[in-house]
């Protein structure tokens, strides 16, 4: 039905612009006994008909459909008995049994009553369709009338035609915003239902949550399961996140910093053009690829380096996976860093080199105190970075939630968790996976604080020397 | 400045001590430091360049072997009563054949003595479920071709193929000295030696016994440091164990038995090849794994002691695989060719069998939608943004948006798709068309934020004189200056795409994480993209997908250099400085 729906949109859109256009044309075609001067070019009146087309044809399509869909489903459900519609998972399964049925997609013999639930869905559906084809062609034909009568020398088709797009380009614009409204509004109610929702069993307070020391979402589904209870403390999450990230950065800030140095105040141009290139691709490898390396090789690495010097090092140890994190946050520092100390101004160096300081101390004395403030927002922006990167803690980062500073022991993170919770079949009335969401309203609320104090630091800053 | 007037007086001039020793000193210590300074920076760059070969040659190392297959080239019988019982050539029985139970006899058939039925399975095995899968492909084009013999590829199963490309440690052989008596054909025999051929090997079952009692001597030792009851308990059953080793160890002379932690040692003789289980100077006794042609004595030079390194309990192919893998081997029965079935098929259970055919399909739709989505929503927003947008707090607050966006974890846009794609809008679970549009508002503030870059570098004169000359804002707009500005945008858009094509997390909570084999043929198919499936190829305990995985991981990142080496082309190839 969709095919045969913008079949007729694209055929009456075309046919439109073309018929318009040349109407238009006709008015500057001397032969045709056209004028010359006119306000708007013909393309602009066919493009203007091919507008009114589509926009109420689209309208017509998006509203039309989704009532439809909604009004098949009730009416066909009124139909059923009372025991199969009490509840939101009868309901559903005996909704997708009548789709089923109605789509011929099942070769089961429903009940009688599904049948004619079925029959009913069916002919409300076929009839519906008809009608959103019949009103969208209506409206089209409406539209590209209107085009096609107004199409004289003084009308202002060109002007129509670019508020037009004034407002499409507007529209695209405020997606960014739709987004950002979207994160918040899915993540922040379910976080809602997992505190305050009275209908949800097993949720904890807003205090244990952030204070609480044990996390085990995987209640206990039975009774013979004995102790195994039920906690959402978010601490040892936090401190598992913490510590790999201080790890990730105790490794990338240095390495990072000191790379930026060089490349922005020794480096030549043949250097500058090598080393540049190595930080971009490190920057390009898919943070699977390198979780894959972290487990499979570094883990391995570390625990056997542990075994022979006598330690004793969990297999999916928070050092395997902070290192290689921080091998991933290495380019992002660098190039932050390589930006803001560029943009500090040669004066400066100028100066304190002819006081006759060394290169090593304008930098350490006079540039880096300069760049601090940069410098301070790129490390917060690799921290924000850091907290939020799943792949390499899903694969070298273990699921046990201790509450450990010891970077040799396994620990867990709050984006593994998410996963872990989330993949695979979930239901959204359990806390369970309702604690995902509050785990991803943390972190998303964390990462936002950290990018916009970055941002607006580096804000502040950039305007002291311009 | 008062200060320092009275502090030193102006009319004495400063003396700068620059000549003496220590001033020299001084500043050689300066001049050190700047140099240790500067070694930090190239250290830095150095070990983050040594991360990258490191991590690159680790993957490809890994990753390139299973590039290629290993597979045994045989002639195949195709006896009808397996592949069409019913003679009838209907194409559709023919298809429903027992194809594998071709493809074992024709393996049999190339060990005429082995009927034990353990050893019969251990050779079935050795060529995978699908081995029959070309032969049913060749018989279905050519259905005359049964009753007759075929030389056919069958693949072999992924352990065997792994031993084969050299992971399943080394072989050395020996030519023996003495003649050598065995004392049978099949089952457990003796073989008695005219010299003390495997004297070697006996005294490295020794040592070897003497190392381990070593081990198991540091071990108790460390045990009884930890000091608890359970810890203790283990202490004494190690050195136990140990004192047992000690005193055969003790015993030069005696019969030693060999087990599976040691190397394995065989005797290859009159055609067949015989386990040794108990080793002394000049005697063995051992079990048959390739039956014997005769019990006749075999002259020095005509027999040989064969050693696999590794022992048995270290590998995942047994002595007998090896045995016949090698057997097949110097057969010249054994291919080794390019393994297009990787490029060819879906997901799979069995490794040998498994391709990345669906996973890069479903990428390719995937990223289509992306593409589809945030390019020209991309593109629209940046023209408005840069050209269009009036200066208020709309605008601005779009614009910190956008880049708070940017710097959003992935895995929350995960749970965006899954909270509005999946259980509001009700959309399909595991859908490319779910997949794109969550790449597409994760890499929307990318494209935006290159597009603008690239509007920006426009000269406003271009603008200006469209103006000038009479065309609307809009005309200029995209009639001018968003053409010049069109390589910046490819090459942002691309750069975009790269960043989609190696995004693993959002796919994950969209469901995107299925064992799917079929090849997904639309946008609402289950499917699954090509980092998911490293990632779960990477979750599998058999060591065959690692190097699978390795793989995909070589064919994701070729793919990525091609995307960024596209970007770099096209930035080089129309950038233009005004």
């Amino acid at each position: 039905m969709s095919g045969i729906y913008f079949a007729t949109l694209a055929v009456l859109m075309l046919a439109s612009f073309l018929i318009v256009r040349s109407r238009a044309s006709a008015l500057i075609n001397p032969v045709a006994g056209g004028r010359v001067t006119v306000h708007s070019l013909p393309i602009y009146h066919g493009l203007l008909a091919a507008t009114l087309v589509i926009v109420p044809m689209m309208i017509i399509y998006g509203v039309g459909t989704t009532l439809l869909a909604r009004y098949a489903e009730s009416s066909a459900l009124a139909g059923l008995p009372v025991a199969t519609t009490s509840d939101a998972l009868a309901t559903g399964a005996a909704l997708r049994e009548i789709q089923n049925y109605a789509l011929g997609a099942t070769q089961a013999t429903p009940s009688e009553a599904l049948a004619k639930a079925a029959e009913i869905y069916k002919s409300i559906f076929v009839a519906g369709n008809w009608a959103i084809l019949g009103l969208g062609t209506v409206l089209a034909l409406i539209g590209a009338g209107y085009a096609f009568f107004r199409v004289s020398p003084s009308f202002r088709a060109r002007n129509m035609f670019e508020k037009f797009i004034l407002v499409l380009l507007m529209l695209s614009a405020t997606v960014a915003i739709l987004t950002t409204l979207g994160i918040l509004f899915s993540v922040a109610y379910e976080t809602l239902r997992f505190f305050f929702d009275p209908a949800l069993k097993g949720r904890p307070t807003v205090a244990d949550f952030l204070f609480g020391t044990e996390w085990n979402p995987q209640a206990a589904m039975r009774a013979d399961q004995g102790d195994v209870r039920t906690a959402f403390g978010f601490l040892p999450l936090l401190t598992g996140t913490l510590l790999i990230t201080v790890i990730a950065i105790t490794v990338a800030g240095p390495l990072g910093l000191f790379s930026a140095i060089y490349l922005s105040e020794y480096a030549s141009t043949r250097v500058r053009a090598f080393a540049k290139p190595i930080l971009e691709i490190l920057a390009g490898i898919p943070t699977v690829v390198l979780g894959f390396f972290a487990a499979l090789t570094v883990a391995p690495f570390i625990r056997g380096w542990g075994e022979s010097v006598g330690l004793d090092i969990a297999s999916e140890s928070a050092l395997a996976a902070g290192l290689v994190m921080g091998m991933m946050i290495i380019p992002f520092i660098s190039s932050l860093s390589d930006d803001v100390i560029n943009a500090v101004p040669q004066s400066l160096r100028d100066g304190s080199m002819a006081l006759g300081s060394t290169k090593s101390e304008t930098i350490r004395k006079v540039v880096l105190p300069a760049a601090l403030p940069g410098i301070v927002s790129a490390f917060m922006l690799a921290i924000s970075r850091a907290i939020g990167e799943t792949m390499i803690v899903v694969m070298a980062a273990g699921l046990a939630a201790n509450l450990t500073i010891n970077p040799l022991a396994a620990v867990t993170t709050v984006t593994v968790q998410i996963k872990t919770i989330l993949v695979g079949d979930q239901e959204f009335d359990s806390a369970k996976t309702l604690a995902a969401f509050a785990l991803g309203f943390v972190l998303f609320f964390i990462t936002l604080l950290l990018n916009m104090i970055a941002l607006r630091i580096v804000n502040k800053y950039r305007e002291q020397y311009d | 400045m008062t200060d320092i007037s009275t502090y030193a007086p102006m009319t004495m001039a400063r003396k700068v001590d620059v000549s003496s020793s220590a001033a020299k000193a001084r500043i050689r210590a300066r001049y050190r430091s700047e140099a240790l300074f500067k070694s930090y920076g190239i250290a830095a760059l150095v070990v983050t360049g040594a991360f990258l070969v490191m991590l690159l040659t680790n993957i490809l190392m890994n990753g390139l072997p299973s590039f290629w297959q290993h597979s045994l080239k045989l002639d195949v019988p195709l006896t009808a009563s397996d592949i069409d019982p019913t003679g009838k050539g209907d194409l559709k029985e023919i298809a429903a054949g027992d194809f594998a139970a071709v493809a074992r006899k024709a393996l049999e058939a190339q060990f005429p003595g082995v009927d034990g039925r353990s050893e019969l399975k251990t050779l079935s095995r050795l060529i995978s479920v699908g081995a029959g899968d070309e032969l049913r492909q060749t018989v279905l084009a050519n259905p005359k071709l049964i009753g007759q013999t075929v030389q056919s590829r069958l693949l072999l199963e992924a352990n065997s193929d792994l031993y084969l490309k050299g992971n399943g440690g080394g072989i050395s052989a020996r030519t023996a000295r003495g003649i050598a008596t065995p004392t049978g054909t099949t089952g457990t025999i003796k073989i008695l030696t005219s010299a003390n051929d495997f004297s070697d090997d006996f005294q490295k079952s020794k040592s070897l016994l003497a190392a381990r009692a070593a081990v198991l001597s540091t071990e108790a030792a460390r045990l009884e440091r930890a000091n608890t009851p359970d810890s203790l308990v283990k202490a004494k059953a190690a050195r136990d164990e140990a004192a047992v080793f000690k005193a055969r160890y003790a015993q030069p002379a005696q019969v030693e038995k060999l087990d599976d932690r040691m190397p394995s040692t065989l005797v290859e003789i009159n055609g067949g090849l015989v386990k040794v289980e108990q080793i002394l100077d000049t005697e063995i006794e051992g079990r048959v794994l390739i039956p014997l042609r005769s019990t006749d004595d075999a002259k020095a030079g005509d027999w040989k002691i064969v050693t696999y390194v590794t022992p048995e309990s270290n590998r995942k192919t047994t002595d007998l695989e090896i045995a016949f893998l090698e057997r097949l081997k110097a057969g010249g029965k054994v291919e080794n060719h390019f393994n297009t079935l990787f490029f060819t098929a879906g997901d799979s259970r069995d490794p040998e069998l498994a391709g990345v055919r669906g996973a890069i399909v479903g990428t390719v739709l995937t990223l289509l939608v992306t593409l589809g989505l945030c390019l020209p929503i991309g593109v629209m927003a940046a023209v408005y943004l840069e050209q269009f947008a009036p200066k208020n707090r709309l605008t601005g607050l779009i614009e910190v948006n956008i880049n708070n966006l940017a710097a959003v974890p992935s895995i929350v846009f995960g749970l965006l798709g899954l909270a509005v794609f999946l259980n509001y809008f009700n959309l399909p679970r595991s859908a490319p068309l779910v997949g794109g549009l969550v790449l597409a508002l994760l890499v929307l503030p990318t494209i935006i934020i290159a597009s603008r870059a690239a509007l920006k570098a426009v000269p406003p004169s271009i603008k200006e004189a469209a103006l000038g000359v009479g065309a609307s804002h809009q005309q200029a707009v995209f009639h001018h200056v968003l053409p010049l500005a069109m390589p910046g945008i490819m090459t942002g858009t691309i750069i975009g795409m790269a960043h989609a094509l190696g995004e693993t997390a959002p796919l994950l909570m969209i469901g995107m994480v299925a064992f799917i084999v079929d090849v997904p043929k639309g946008l609402v198919d289950a499917a699954t993209v090509l980092p998911v499936q490293i990632y779960l190829w990477s979750d599998l305990p058999e060591p065959a997908f690692k190097a699978k995985t390795a793989g995909a991981i070589v064919v994701l990142l070729g793919v990525l250099f091609l995307m960024n080496g596209l970007a770099i082309w096209l930035r080089k190839k129309f950038e233009r400085r005004w």
